[in-house]
């Protein structure tokens, strides 16, 4: 059994409006979107700015309330649960966001970031709680004499290890990572992705990876689901969607990509969004790999 | 034949509260006229105070201590900011990362590229006839009526396009791109690098592109400087470097490159 079911999840958003404005528009930022993540896996979620993939991300956690459709972890639709259960349910879905310095509060110190999932949660005491904190800190690699600084004193990457250390203080078992490196130095991304695959295989996560860089999705997701203005275009085994793209947006984003080889033929492929058509159902195209066309 | 622009030894340092960082140290860098060469180095590295530095456009704390940067016969660090004014625009231009922050939100798109041409000497009415030209240049559809419009009403990419316009208005023979791509989506970075690369033919610039992606260094570059800490790692034609990095940064920068690493 998948360890997160997503079932045509909707959320729309209306734009404009009001007493004497036009009527407002619709976004169909999540637009009938399913998917599902093996425990274990790293399933990345890819698309350009405005195809829903952060909004789908933050749905699953319910940081955004999606308007309908249903999200199964370990089976049971978190859509469903009250409140209180759901923020119980949350020590097992947490999320690692992009920026590393946005998501940090400037005036709390790196010990008290790690620590307040473990404070909101109730969990130990003072001192059991601190044990837990630099046990965290040396997971993800980070000097515990630097406990008590604040985010400011730190490089980016070293922010993000913190962004981690605080995501995986209640021991989930599910990690949105929402472009977990995008902000970061290419050889700082490379040690950071490094870090979440390690923990994957130590601490048994599950990560729903959100990315842009297709290079990196190809590199470290084992499937992967291309996003476009709020609907999944295609998805599959990572090989064969790279391999054999079929969408046309799939294959106009591929063939975007700056390769590495500068006598490589260039071979672009534009897509036409005038030709996009939404009510297109996903069909098997070929072993695990789905396109809508 | 001279290159078209020397760097020579260039030293810029920062004093902050009495500690001095060296953020540029001692760096060559040439550009031929129509070449492209590629500045690469992570965050830090000295790449944009290089450039800012070429258009004299450095503010205090940054000091240059030493070297020469000599375009077209003159050394630019000698000369006065009256002197150097034809030079930044007319001569040189710079294209910004990032185009919502460097376009004047209150001005309309058609109009900031005209100002670029009168600021330059010519006369309105050209200014404006070469304003709906440049618009067409990059390829922005219906270019006279989006030059009415301000830049909030346009895509990231568009924005991006107008920038390049703006860069590309007086014919210079060198344009400074720093990360001009690097807030765009791929799809429309495909684009715009496409764009360039043909204006840069249609032009005759020489385009010194200031990047942290190997890939588009690739797509677009005949050469690559490679940078850190403000120090010149290496320097060479772009399959050279790709394929036989001579240095150990360079190595290590292009194995964290995803898929190119050994694992």
């Amino acid at each position: 059994m998948p360890l997160l079911e997503v079932h045509h999840l909707v959320k729309h958003f209306s734009r404009g409006g009001g007493l004497f404005a036009p009527p407002p528009t619709v976004v169909r930022a999540v637009d009938d979107v399913s998917f599902a993540v093996d425990e274990g896996d790293m399933f990345g979620l890819v698309g350009e700015s405005g195809s829903g993939k952060s909004t789908t991300g933050r749905c699953i956690l319910r940081l955004i309330e999606p308007d309908s459709g249903e999200v199964l972890f370990r089976g049971e639709n978190v859509l469903q649960y009250s409140r209180s259960r759901m923020r119980l349910t949350r020590r097992d879905m947490q999320i690692v966001f992009q920026d590393p310095y946005s998501s940090l509060n400037p005036r709390m110190r790196a010990s008290d970031i790690v620590e307040e999932p473990l404070v909101i949660h109730r969990l130990g005491n003072a001192s059991e709680r601190h044990a837990r904190v630099r046990e965290l800190f040396d997971l993800v690699g980070l000097d515990s004499s630097h406990l008590g600084r604040y985010p400011s004193e730190f490089s980016g990457g070293q922010r993000q290890r913190i962004g981690i250390a605080r995501a995986l203080a209640l021991n989930p078992a599910l990690v949105v990572a929402d472009e977990p490196v995008s902000a970061l130095d290419v050889s700082i991304q490379a040690q950071v992705i490094e870090l979440l695959l390690e923990l994957r295989s130590r601490l048994r996560l599950t990560y729903l990876f959100i990315a842009h860089d297709l290079r990196l999705v190809e590199h470290v997701c084992s499937r992967v689901a291309v996003m476009y203005l709020g609907k999944i275009v295609e998805m599959g085994e990572t090989e064969a969607l790279f391999k054999s793209p079929t969408h046309p947006y799939t294959r106009a984003l591929l063939s975007a990509v700056p390769r590495l080889d500068p006598d490589a033929p260039r071979t672009r492929v534009e897509f036409d969004s005038s030709s996009f058509r939404r009510e297109i159902p996903m069909r098997e195209i070929g072993r695990s790999h789905w396109a809508a066309v | 034949m001279t290159p078209l622009l020397d760097v020579q030894h260039l030293t810029v340092t920062f004093e902050r509260q009495g500690s001095q960082t060296t953020a540029v140290d001692d760096l060559n860098l040439t550009i031929e006229a129509g070449e492209t060469l590629g500045l690469v180095g992570e965050s830090g590295s000295g790449k944009s105070v290089t450039a800012l530095t070429i258009l004299r456009l450095l503010q205090p704390p940054g000091r240059v201590v030493g070297g020469r940067i000599l375009f077209e016969g003159r050394d630019l660090l000698s000369l006065s900011e009256a002197e150097m004014r034809p030079v930044r625009g007319g001569r040189i231009s710079l294209i910004f990362q990032e185009p919502m922050t460097a376009l004047n939100p209150t001005m309309r798109v058609g109009d900031q590229i005209a100002e670029a041409l009168t600021a330059h000497g010519v006369g309105r009415d050209t200014a404006n006839q070469r304003t709906t030209e440049l618009l067409e240049a990059v390829r922005i559809p219906d270019a006279a009526r989006r030059g009415r419009d301000y830049p909030h009403q346009l895509s990231g990419g568009m924005r991006q396009r107008v920038m390049i316009a703006i860069a590309l208005a007086c014919r210079p023979p060198l344009v400074i791109a720093d990360e001009p791509t690097t807030s765009l989506d791929v799809t429309i970075q495909a684009q715009i690098l496409e764009m360039l690369s043909e204006l840069k033919e249609r032009f005759n610039l020489a385009l010194l592109l200031i990047t942290h992606d190997f890939g588009v260094v690739a797509e677009m570059a005949d050469r690559v400087a490679v940078m850190r800490g403000g120090q010149l790692v290496e320097q060479g034609p772009v399959r050279r470097i790709l394929r036989e990095p001579s240095h150990d940064y360079t190595r290590h920068l292009l194995n964290a490159v995803p898929g190119m690493g050994p694992s």
